[in-house]
């Protein structure tokens, strides 16, 4: 137990990170099945009110971005970068558990929402932020949002931005600076690569959140008019700020699915991926038009013609590089050796999900459209398409991929065959009615729909696929418990991947790598007609390994930011200087304790 | 991210074992600094957005005291002098020189700290809170923002000077003496861009 | 990292701080000069430019130290600056639809 608070192991942090977020993906799951089930019919299904609903739409989606999608991908960020690249650990390992602390943390103080109530003399159990996941000025102010709803959103996710922040810097500088001998940049798995773009996008963007976030708590709790029309405030100004954080987050979220599946497909088409160099340059030019579109998000709020053209024009710009991409994954599996393990399925998905996806975002790029779809279920459907469709099958491929490597068990086939096919037909039934439901006029973020308006079926069809997509969770979950209670048998290499992290047992040691490889091309393990694999590493390390033992001083560290979060939620601000003082201690502790790399 | 282990602080001071050949806390520090970029980048927008826009006085014009801030203007160039000379007396092992001028950044920083309160606390009395108007909101909120990089400053300075005293930092640890200089010096130019665009361009 | 000392001796760092403070006089001293009012904003951001560029170049080393630094600084320097600019533009600089302000 101290062993696991404490660890700064990648590896085990890895775990953590994958455990803590997939509990939140069943949260968020649950929570996107209440709305499901209130919707399967006009006037209500499930007589859930309309303030349970708000929180239940707001808590779905801040939970999947900020607390399930996001930090799936750390989990492989964690585990797979430092294998990927050579190295025994990350270049922080004690900023690594900081992060995932406040990330824990974070989440659990935005989820104890739920039971907040009656701390607040609410009246209600819940006082869950209710006021959608981009929060828009003016619904978050004082006057439309009194209670202490909005601010346990704007705080926990001024907490989970530190943890973001901290992992940007530290893989960064992991992915540039760790590498092993000759693994130049441009030797580095698509995987890696992808994760670095997205951390430069995570040090980028999320200052920005940060500062808006920081607004709306002075407005909140010091009476400012940041965003308050009467003293003078625009409005407009906060969707500017959230959207130029939200928009290069949603890069933040495919990237690394689009890094797993890069990994993926070559492994089970048995063939190079196609266009390695372009499908990294395609990346980074994703990333830059990334940060240049986020008013495509506010057409309907009237930038004017020549700022509508700009955005539309840049936004529908995207489409080439990632259009790019996805002839690459195509040319990658042309003329390949497929074999269809769970793996390689999810990964097919996501291309096939992610085109239906990227399809219908090109309807909204163009401002004129987008007019008669925003605030819809069209939108809708689309996120899911690219979020669900996109990322999450991606992180299912990953989890199938790298399961022998992080745990040594091999997952059920059968059981993944059954999980892949419900989740595939669940997505479909689910979102793609949603497109009808939409452009028949129906609204997001409403709890009650007339018969009338000719949408009923959509939306049952809808929820039918909402709970497919709940079962083929259950059997994942039954499929990753039951293989914990197998022995750890997986070989080393058991896809036949050619990247380092194959090169070692499954679960690694501790130390990764019995002596560091020297790498001499983009394919090490594999046989091509260029080069041989290279040499098996050697089963014992050679002379010792240091290897860093574990701290306490980032977990404690960590909790000084709640702490923080409370006295704001309180507005009891002496609180501040305890979460302040815990912090100091912390950081001066963890700067001076003997710690040895 | 300090090590404790002399040797070793020195020999990833100099670079080895790493890819780039480049201290990994100097690069992390840089991303770090790249990201405050955006942090004050946004700042700054909001100010510049909410300029002219207040619906109640004080307007900047009518309370801003250009020569009171032209000093704390010149009082933190003078820091960032210091700093550099401190920075240069640690590389080459005058730890006494070092010392004289970590106090000496620490003690302009401070300075500058007890500027902005009293330049805080005269607004407040003139009639501009945090919320009178936008104004007062832009400007205790971005100012407030720099002057807590200013306070995290001297903390570590003054870690650095009491380290320092106790013979605890030498020649070695100069990569730590570097990167809280890159900290010290990257709140200096914001400074430098504050006064400007709220100061000056009135 | 011995290499950027050979550069960077004391005596530069003095002339470049007296440089800062000559400048910041100039920026007061046109501040208060009614001949400049209608040239302030421009002469302002130029000078309060070659500051910043001194400081980061000579007291933060990027002139003589490793290029890869002044790419981590520079480019999320370039993105904040553009994220000014662009968000100015959005507000006041286009055709807006919206009245009021």
């Amino acid at each position: 137990m101290k062993s696991w608070l404490t660890t700064t192991d990648h590896k085990r942090i890895g775990m953590l990170y994958f455990w803590t977020a997939f509990c939140f993906f069943l949260i968020g799951g649950l929570e996107a099945l209440v709305i499901r089930a209130q919707l399967v019919k006009p006037d209500g299904g499930l007589g859930v009110s309309a303030e349970t609903f708000n929180q239940m739409f707001t808590m779905h989606g801040t939970t999947m971005v900020f607390l399930a999608l996001m930090p799936l991908s750390a989990a492989f960020f964690n585990f797979i970068i430092p294998l990927q690249i050579g190295a025994r650990d990350v270049a922080f390992p004690r900023l690594n558990a900081f992060s995932y602390w406040v990330f824990l943390l974070g989440g659990l103080f935005l989820n104890f929402s739920f039971i907040a109530g009656p701390l607040f003399s609410a009246g209600r159990l819940s006082v869950a932020p209710d006021a959608g996941w981009f929060g828009y000025a003016n619904l978050t102010s004082r006057q439309f949002s009194p209670g202490p709803n909005v601010d346990f959103w704007l705080l926990g996710l001024q907490i989970l931005g530190i943890a973001s922040l901290a992992a940007g810097f530290n893989f960064v500088v992991t992915i540039l600076n760790m590498r092993a001998p000759g693994m130049r940049m441009l030797r580095l798995p698509p995987f890696t690569w992808m994760t670095l773009i997205t951390q430069f996008l995570v040090i980028t963007a999320f200052p920005v959140i940060t500062v808006a976030l920081v607004l709306l708590m002075f407005d909140r709790i010091f009476g400012t008019h940041f965003f308050v029309p009467q003293g003078g405030g625009d409005p407009i100004l906060w969707q500017h700020l959230f959207w130029m954080f939200g928009h290069p987050e949603v890069y933040i979220l495919i990237l690394p699915a689009m890094g797993i599946v890069s990994e993926i497909l070559p492994t089970f088409s048995k063939k190079p991926l196609f266009g390695y160099t372009v499908v990294v340059y395609s990346g980074v030019v994703i990333a830059f038009l990334g940060w240049s579109v986020w008013a495509h998000h506010m057409f309907s709020s009237g930038l004017g013609p020549i700022a509508d053209s700009v955005f539309a024009g840049a936004t529908m710009l995207i489409a080439i590089p990632t259009g790019v991409k996805i002839f690459n994954w195509i040319g990658t599996m042309w003329g390949g050796q497929l074999s269809f393990r769970p793996a390689m399925l999810f990964a097919i998905g996501f291309i096939a999900m992610f085109i239906i996806g990227g399809l219908s975002g090109v309807t909204h790029a163009s401002a004129a459209s987008d007019l008669q779809q925003t605030d819809t279920y069209y939108i809708v459907a689309h996120i899911h398409y690219v979020l669900f469709g996109g990322t999450m099958l991606g992180l299912f491929a990953g989890m199938y991929y790298w399961w022998p490597k992080m745990t040594g068990r091999i997952l059920s086939e059968t059981l993944g065959r059954w999980h892949f096919w419900l989740t595939l037909i669940g997505m479909n039934l689910a979102f793609f009615p949603m497109h009808f439901s939409g452009l028949l006029g129906m609204p997001r973020r409403i709890y009650t729909y007339s018969a009338q308006l000719g949408v009923t079926q959509f939306n049952q069809i809808s929820t039918v696929g909402a709970f497919l997509i709940g079962v083929a969770t259950l059997i994942f979950l039954f499929n990753l418990l039951r293989s914990l209670r197998r022995p750890a048998d997986a070989p080393n290499n058991p896809w036949g991947g050619a990247t380092l992290e194959w090169a070692i047992p499954s679960p690694p040691p501790v130390y990764n790598f019995t002596v560091i490889p020297t790498v001499t091309n983009r394919l090490p393990l594999w046989q091509t007609e260029r080069h041989g694999p290279m040499a098996p590493l050697p089963e014992q390390p050679p002379k010792p390994i240091h290897v860093p033992g574990g701290s306490w001083w980032p977990m404690i560290t960590a909790a000084g930011l709640p702490v923080m979060a409370i006295a704001a939620l309180s507005r009891f601000l002496p609180l501040v200087f305890v979460g302040v003082a815990i912090v100091i201690v912390g950081i001066y502790r963890w700067a001076y304790e003997p710690f040895e790399m | 991210m300090r090590y404790d282990t002399q040797e070793h602080a020195a020999a990833v001071a100099h670079g080895h074992a790493t890819t780039m050949g480049l201290d990994s806390r100097k690069m992390a520090f840089w991303a770090f600094i790249g990201s405050e970029c955006l942090l004050f980048g946004s700042l700054i927008s909001t100010y510049l957005i909410y300029k002219g826009r207040s619906l109640t006085g004080p307007y900047p014009h009518e309370i801003l005291n250009i020569p009171f801030t032209s000093f704390s203007t010149f009082d933190l160039l003078m820091s960032s002098l210091a700093m550099v000379l401190a920075l240069a007396a640690v590389q080459r092992g005058d730890m006494k020189q070092g010392k004289l001028w970590l106090l000496v950044t620490a003690l302009l920083g401070m300075v500058f700290l007890g500027g902005q309160v009293w330049e805080f606390s005269h607004f407040y009395h003139e009639g501009l809170g945090l919320t009178t108007n936008l104004f007062g909101s832009t400007f205790y909120v971005l100012t407030g923002t720099h002057g807590a990089h200013v306070t995290v400053g001297v903390i570590w300075l003054l870690t650095l000077w009491v380290q320092a005293l106790r013979g605890k930092l030498g020649p070695a640890n100069a990569m730590t003496v570097e990167i809280t200089g890159l900290y010290w010096h990257f709140v200096d130019v914001v400074w430098i861009i504050i006064f400007t665009v709220v100061y000056l361009i009135q | 990292m011995a290499e950027h000392q050979a550069h960077a001796t004391t005596g530069t760092y003095l002339r470049i701080a007296a440089i800062l403070v000559m400048i910041t006089l100039l920026e007061v001293g046109v501040f208060y000069v009614p001949a400049f009012q209608s040239v302030l904003v421009p002469v302002l951001l130029v000078l309060s430019a070659i500051k910043f560029a001194l400081v980061v170049m000579f007291y933060m080393h990027l002139k003589f130290d490793n290029k890869f630094f002044s790419l981590l600084f520079g480019g999320p320097l370039l993105l904040g600056f553009l994220v000014v600019v662009s968000l100015l533009f959005l507000f006041y600089g286009g055709v807006r639809l919206r009245t009021g302000m």
